[in-house]
């Protein structure tokens, strides 16, 4: 019984995925969940399980393509578990489920999935013998130019030939080179800057496809940037991705920054006095970070609008919270979500954080651990500085930026007195969030931990 | 939607055709209005209103309620020399007079050589919440009728010019009004006497990544949906046809030679609506043009829903519209 193995959807926004790495071979056996290759999308560069037990047939995307999801990467043969083949791909893709009730089965609107080779599963142009998938355009393109098609890479739907593919095979001089896709070249002025990076990553020989569907903005002409000694380092998927978002973020919300000092000194003692005990107890270090993230908690459940989205003109208030926390890794960053935070203890979100940061630095996260986050903290004092203004991670409407806990002198009761302060931000979205409710919510996450009064061990 | 003139005025659909019709009546004596309540009344939208006291009870006719008659009269009116303007009050009941329309006024020209110049027009279309009885889009039981010509136009100005070209046309012609448009959507037009070509679509966008072909009420949300697109960096080039019979097949061929994808949208039900003709000519004529299928966004194949929810279901929208196109684009 064979199985087919899909790219997954890894949030609501996203369609595609590019396959980094095969973790398996075709007539390698694989077990149930054993990794079996890496995908990068959006900030996540995970490893993906085998969905069941048996011998991997066949690879039928290969390492660097860029494949709708849905689309049949892979197919496994073997007494797999009954539950475990992919779902057909539906006629839908999941956000537009979510965004309309489903339609009727007489006449599906959009069919989004349909492209995607509803038939036979997209095959790789490149093997010999079986069928390639283009276009009649493509095919017209490529007699009238002599080009075998075989030999030509597709990152259209399911991996098929299209339009920009054969172009550029044309373009290169009518066979499959090296040479990338060059959008029309910018007028060099002196010095003369390389040529322009084109919408997709530049091609290295051994990649074909990979494309990621942005180019940035420069403010200033081109030819500004390169000059004496310079050395250029092409962006990675993720970091093209973190900055689309970056920007997207800071062009769609109406950033607004509330600053506030928070006395630690209650919680520093309270984790001084019990961590060892804990780490006894629980085998997992005690860190600051779950009394931020029940502090926030505590001020979402007094605030809803801070837990909220924004669609258009409706105000999506979420009824989980599930709070993302920003972890920086060596080559990028990455936020995944601590689900339903208002239901776990300190105990449960350590536990929680930590293995998420592991699994994170280990490229093992999944990809609904870093979706449907409500609200989102970053901890930009761990570098050091006083604190920072974070950017939104949409589509949330609030971020809380935690500052360095540092002694500072402080004035109580008219008298000078040393504390453990701790200066944090709240970036919120204007259009949904007032400074009220901003600075309310503030409130209630200093008082939170100024009186803490939840046990810990 | 470049159509101004020196001296134009911006006017609403509904006025566009209800000028139209003074005009042509003005200018021809021949050309006469029936219909249910278009005279005393003004017409069931007004459209007629003020032309009773112009033109006289003779020329301007309440009748029976009966499309049978009112067609077959009209019919008659037209083999005796005058070139009458059949008003249906809702073009849902135009197929009460389904027989006359397609076993007389159609054929009448080709089996006896007694052409009908007549004008058969009334509002259409849903989103009004008007139910199933006052929304219908019947427009293809007539393009699948050889012998006659139907309009639809989507703005003020070619609602005018096309209504005067049909009354001067001496074939029977369809002039569907979408009635959604009547009063919602306004357009420059000009004073002076003009008219527009039937069987010439317009491309009203340019666009290089796909094609989008629609008309009537659809083509304001196409260009919607296309607004946005632009925005994601898909540059949709949207044709209105104006005319579904005959249509302008060269300009889609054109510009789906130079897009490569195309998307047809109607409001009319899917299953038999043009889009189907248009992906069938697309095969036929531009098969080597395309890089992607031809998809179609319509109406559900279901009567109209009087539940505004579900009406909203059964329609198209910009939105619906924007989601099938960006599927297209990355296809």
């Amino acid at each position: 019984m064979a199985t087919d193995v899909v790219m997954p959807q890894m949030g609501e926004s996203i369609f595609e995925g590019t396959i980094t790495k095969w973790l398996k071979k075709p007539g390698d056996k694989v077990e149930r969940d054993e990794p079996l290759f890496e995908i990068s999308t959006d900030k996540v560069d995970a490893e993906i399980p085998s969905p069941s037990a048996g011998i991997l047939r066949e690879i039928k995307v290969n390492e660097g393509q860029t494949v709708p999801i849905q689309t049949v990467v892979a197919v496994i043969d073997g007494a797999g578990g009954a539950a475990a083949s992919a779902p057909a791909p539906a006629p839908t893709p999941a956000p537009a489920k979510a965004a309309a009730p489903a339609p009727a089965a007489a006449s599906a609107p959009p069919p989004a999935g349909k492209p995607s080779a509803p038939t036979a599963a997209p095959i790789a142009p490149q093997r010999p013998g079986e069928r390639i998938h283009s276009s009649p355009l493509v095919r017209r393109m490529a007699a009238e130019h002599g080009i075998d098609l075989s030999t030509v890479p597709g990152t259209g739907a399911g991996g098929r030939i299209s339009k920009q593919d054969i172009e550029a095979v044309i373009a290169a001089g009518g066979t499959p080179s090296a040479a990338p896709p060059s959008a029309p070249a910018a007028v060099p002025a002196r010095p003369t800057p390389p040529p322009p990076p084109a919408a997709s990553t530049p091609a290295l020989p051994a990649v074909s496809g990979g494309q990621v569907h942005v180019v940035f903005e420069t403010a200033v002409p081109r030819e500004k940037i390169y000059f004496g000694n310079y050395q250029i380092e092409p962006m990675s998927t993720m970091r093209q991705r973190i900055a689309e978002h970056m920007v997207a973020s800071k062009r769609v919300s109406a950033h607004v920054y509330s600053v506030d000092e928070v006395d630690m000194s209650k919680v520093a003692a309270l984790r001084a006095k019990a961590k060892d005990e804990f780490e006894k107890r629980y085998e997992t270090k005690l860190t600051f970070m779950p009394f931020f993230v029940k502090a926030a908690v505590a001020g979402l459940r007094a605030y809803p609008t801070m837990n909220a989205s924004l669609d258009g003109t409706n105000v999506v208030l979420h009824k989980e919270i599930n709070i993302g926390i920003a972890v920086a890794l060596d080559w990028g960053l990455i936020v995944p979500v601590v689900k339903n935070a208002d239901e776990k203890n300190v105990l449960g979100i350590q536990r929680t954080l930590n293995d998420l940061a592991e699994r994170a630095r280990s490229k093992k996260l999944k990809p609904e651990e870093v979706q449907e986050g409500t609200f989102s903290i970053t901890n930009p004092g761990v570098f050091g500085g006083l604190f920072g203004l974070p950017v939104i991670s949409q589509p949330n409407v609030g971020i809380l930026g935690l500052g360095a806990i540092e002694k500072r002198p402080v004035v109580i009761n008219d008298s000078i007195a040393i504390r453990s302060m701790c200066y944090v931000t709240l970036s919120y979205d204007h259009r949904v969030v007032d400074g009220a409710i901003a600075h309310q919510f503030l409130h209630v996450v200093k008082d939170t931990l100024e009186n803490w009064s939840e046990p810990i061990v | 939607m470049a159509e101004a003139s020196a001296n134009g005025t911006q006017i609403t659909f509904l006025e566009a055709i209800k000028q139209a019709m003074f005009e042509e009546m003005e200018r021809d004596p021949a050309v006469v209005l029936l219909g249910e309540d278009v005279g005393v009344y003004g017409g069931a939208f007004k459209t007629s209103e003020g032309l009773l006291e112009r033109f006289g009870w003779e020329r301007v006719i309440d009748t029976p309620i009966s499309e049978s008659a009112i067609i077959g009269a009209a019919c008659g009116m037209s083999y005796l020399g005058l070139r009458p303007i059949a008003e249906l009050q809702f073009i849902d009941f135009i197929v009460c007079a389904f027989n006359q329309i397609t076993n007389f006024v159609a054929k009448g020209h080709y089996l006896w050589n007694a052409p009908a110049p007549m004008v058969m027009r009334g509002p259409a279309g849903g989103g009004v919440h008007g139910g199933p009885f006052h929304s219908a889009n019947p427009e293809m039981y007539f393009v699948h009728t050889p012998g006659l010509k139907v309009i639809y136009p989507s703005t003020p100005y070619d609602a005018k010019g096309l209504l005067k070209a049909a009354v001067r046309d001496n074939n029977p012609v369809l002039f569907f009004e979408h009635k959604f448009l009547y009063r919602r959507i306004k357009g420059e037009v000009p004073t002076e006497d003009y008219t527009v070509p039937i069987g010439k679509a317009v491309v009203r966008r340019e666009g290089r990544h796909l094609t989008i072909v629609s008309y009537a009420a659809m083509a304001h949300a196409s260009l919607e949906a296309a607004d946005a697109l632009a925005k994601e960096g898909v540059e949709a080039e949207v044709i209105d046809l104006r005319t579904l019979l005959p249509l302008d097949e060269e300009t889609i061929l054109q510009s789906v030679k130079k897009t490569n994808k195309c998307l047809v949208v109607h409001e009319d039900t899917r299953t038999g609506g043009i889009a189907g003709e248009i992906a069938a000519i697309l095969c036929e004529k531009a098969f080597g043009d395309l890089d992607g299928p031809v998809l179609r966004v319509t109406a559900l194949d279901t009567p109209v829903p009087y539940s505004p929810p579900l009406e909203e279901h059964f329609l198209p929208n910009a939105k619906k519209i924007f989601s099938a196109a960006k599927d297209l684009a990355r296809y």
